[in-house]
């Protein structure tokens, strides 16, 4: 009796177990072609950056030629001659992701909370914030930089009304540069925003109300935590690329308000040194990580995908 | 309480509005800067107003060049989008839907190619590249442009595919369905939306971009990187008409698209009543 039973049982753990093995062999079928491919074109290319950053050049040899070495001071000679660019790129990310969740947030309640009940004027909105893409973001900065230039319109109206002295310039400054960053980088954090305040159940408003709470403290304990989740990942997807970014600063700013991204981009094609522009790309990735990795724990939200 | 809590709302009912109104404004000047100078009679550079012209919109292939980077972004963008668009969406059905080993660092892969600069990651593909003695150009250009985009695109299906009920496709089981069946006749119509969505931004990300093609592109030129390279010595007004063009275009498809959802929705609301 015993034996039939296990006999049984295990032939149906073993038909458990093939179902179960069937279920993870379709799981890797699906997997693996995508992750092969990251792996191919995203970790294989890193780990060459990590090895390339320890390379040295060789004296009176080719135009960016260099030779396996392990150099570990490309990295302090870098740090040390570029540190201004570091601290600038860290500093100009911060602030456009700050003004970006300032017009961002208030902007996808609107489109997400506000037009719930209205579809067509919803989409409307939606596919404003998303289609500049379609114009290129280079197109729209250098517009941006013949709106902002020196004798342009906006310029002259503002100085004429006293609202700028006759001799500033908006072009060319640290100014510019942040908000031509603020400028590219809304839509990335609007619609992670639009994402959860769509979610965002307006019940849970109103019941906070109805005890007593006011707006405000309905704000900061009701609707802010519930959409933490699209704050977290608008600002991920903010800061990171601005921090990176070299467009905004070569167009709008001068040498004074280059960011690391000009560096790496210069290192690479204009002086031709491959280690130190690997090894400031491998800086700025690393700083940028940790920096992520604090912010994701601090926040509280560790699933981002 | 409802009249003070009503009068407080109130404020913030036209306050909010108005807000969003000033940040379209803002988003959309660029646009409207770039709309009005596809029209100027431009001589070599298109930086100051010299007189209304339809010439630039009948000839937008004045500029040669302008036509041909608008053609190879197209090409490009499609490309990476199918791709990246078959990949991601196989993996956000796999991380969803099944369980296996090694979940952990199947999202860390999928979500640091995000966390990475796109300077960084430009850089180290080139350096790979120049490494395997790989020539950038149009193939490489897509290679990259299908790397940036499959995260995005598992992180817009992912969502998608969770909130789909599992019990859908366990009755097209249990109604004789073969699973592959039940997949594309049940799951895949379900899902479409959330792909199409993907689809889209995989699209708007690899047309618009500049930092990493610029890296991995040797001479093709793409629009983004012929307008940042021909800033320096004039943009031709060609090259306002293609941006507007596009713009406009994307406007078109997307709000058809919602005008016919929209119209769906009610008829299916009227058969319903």
């Amino acid at each position: 009796m015993t034996a039939a039973l296990t006999a049984v049982a295990s032939e149906l753990g073993g038909r458990e177990a093939e179902a179960a093995r069937r279920r993870s062999r379709i799981a890797w079928v699906l997997l693996s072609p995508g992750l092969v491919y990251l792996v191919l074109f995203f970790v294989a290319p890193v780990a060459v950056l990590l090895l390339v950053s320890f390379y040295e050049r060789v004296p009176g040899g080719a135009v960016g030629q260099t030779a396996p070495a392990f150099r570990v001071a490309n990295y302090s000679d870098a740090i040390v001659e570029y540190a201004p660019q570091f601290g600038r790129s860290l500093l100009f990310a911060l602030i456009a992701t700050v003004l970006t969740l300032a017009i961002g947030y208030p902007l996808a309640y609107v489109i997400g909370v506000r037009a719930r009940n209205r579809p067509l004027l919803q989409g409307l909105m939606l596919v404003l914030v998303i289609a500049p893409f379609f114009t290129s973001f280079v197109l729209r900065t250098i517009a941006w930089k013949q709106i902002l230039a020196d004798q342009s319109i906006v310029v002259s109206v503002l100085k004429a009304l006293a609202l700028l002295p006759a001799d500033a310039r908006l072009t060319a400054t640290p100014f510019a540069v942040v908000a031509g960053l603020t400028y590219n980088f809304l839509p990335f954090m609007t619609l992670p925003l639009f994402a959860s305040l769509e979610r965002l159940d307006v019940r849970l408003i109103e019941a906070s109300a109805d005890l007593y709470a006011s707006p405000i403290v309905t704000f900061r304990r009701v609707t802010l935590p519930l959409t933490m989740p699209g704050i977290v990942s608008g600002s991920l997807l903010t800061f990171i690329p601005a921090a990176g970014d070299y467009v905004n600063s070569s167009l709008l700013g001068t040498t004074g308000t280059s960011m690391i991204g000009n560096v790496i981009d210069a290192r690479f094609f204009r002086v031709v040194d491959y280690p130190t522009a690997a090894a400031l790309s491998v800086m700025l990735m690393a700083g940028i990580l940790v920096l992520v990795a604090w912010y994701v724990r601090r926040a509280g939200t560790e699933d981002l995908l | 309480m409802t009249t003070s809590s009503t009068r407080r709302w109130s404020l913030g009912r036209y306050l909010l509005p108005i807000y969003a109104g000033v940040a379209f404004v803002y988003l959309l000047t660029p646009i409207a800067y770039t709309f009005t100078f596809s029209f100027n009679d431009a001589g070599k550079s298109n930086l100051v107003w010299r007189g209304f012209t339809l010439a630039n919109w009948q000839n937008p292939c004045g500029a040669p060049a302008v036509c041909e980077a608008v053609v190879n972004s197209l090409e490009i963008g499609v490309l990476a989008t199918v791709i990246s668009t078959v990949l991601g969406t196989m993996i956000a059905i796999a991380l969803v839907r099944y369980r296996f080993r090694f979940r952990a660092t199947a999202n860390l892969l999928l979500f640091l190619p995000m966390a990475t600069p796109e300077v960084v990651l430009g850089a180290a593909l080139l350096a790979q590249f120049l490494n395997l003695r790989v020539n950038p150009g149009f193939t490489t250009i897509v290679i990259a442009h299908v790397m940036f985009c499959i995260s995005f695109v598992v992180v817009t299906v992912k969502a998608r595919v969770a909130s789909l009920d599992p019990g859908l496709e366990e009755a097209a089981a249990d109604l004789y369905a073969s699973p592959s069946a039940a997949f594309w006749r049940v799951t895949f119509p379900l899902l479409l939306p959330g792909i199409a969505a993907a689809a889209l931004l995989a699209f708007s990300l690899s047309f618009d971009d500049f930092i990493i093609t610029n890296f991995n592109s040797g001479n093709t030129d793409t629009f983004p990187k012929f307008v940042y390279v021909a800033a320096t010595r004039g943009i031709p007004p060609q090259a306002n008409v293609m941006g507007s063009a596009m713009f406009l275009l994307a406007l078109l498809i997307v709000v058809t698209g919602q005008v016919l959802a929209a119209r769906r929705r009610r008829a299916a609301a009227a058969a319903g009543m």
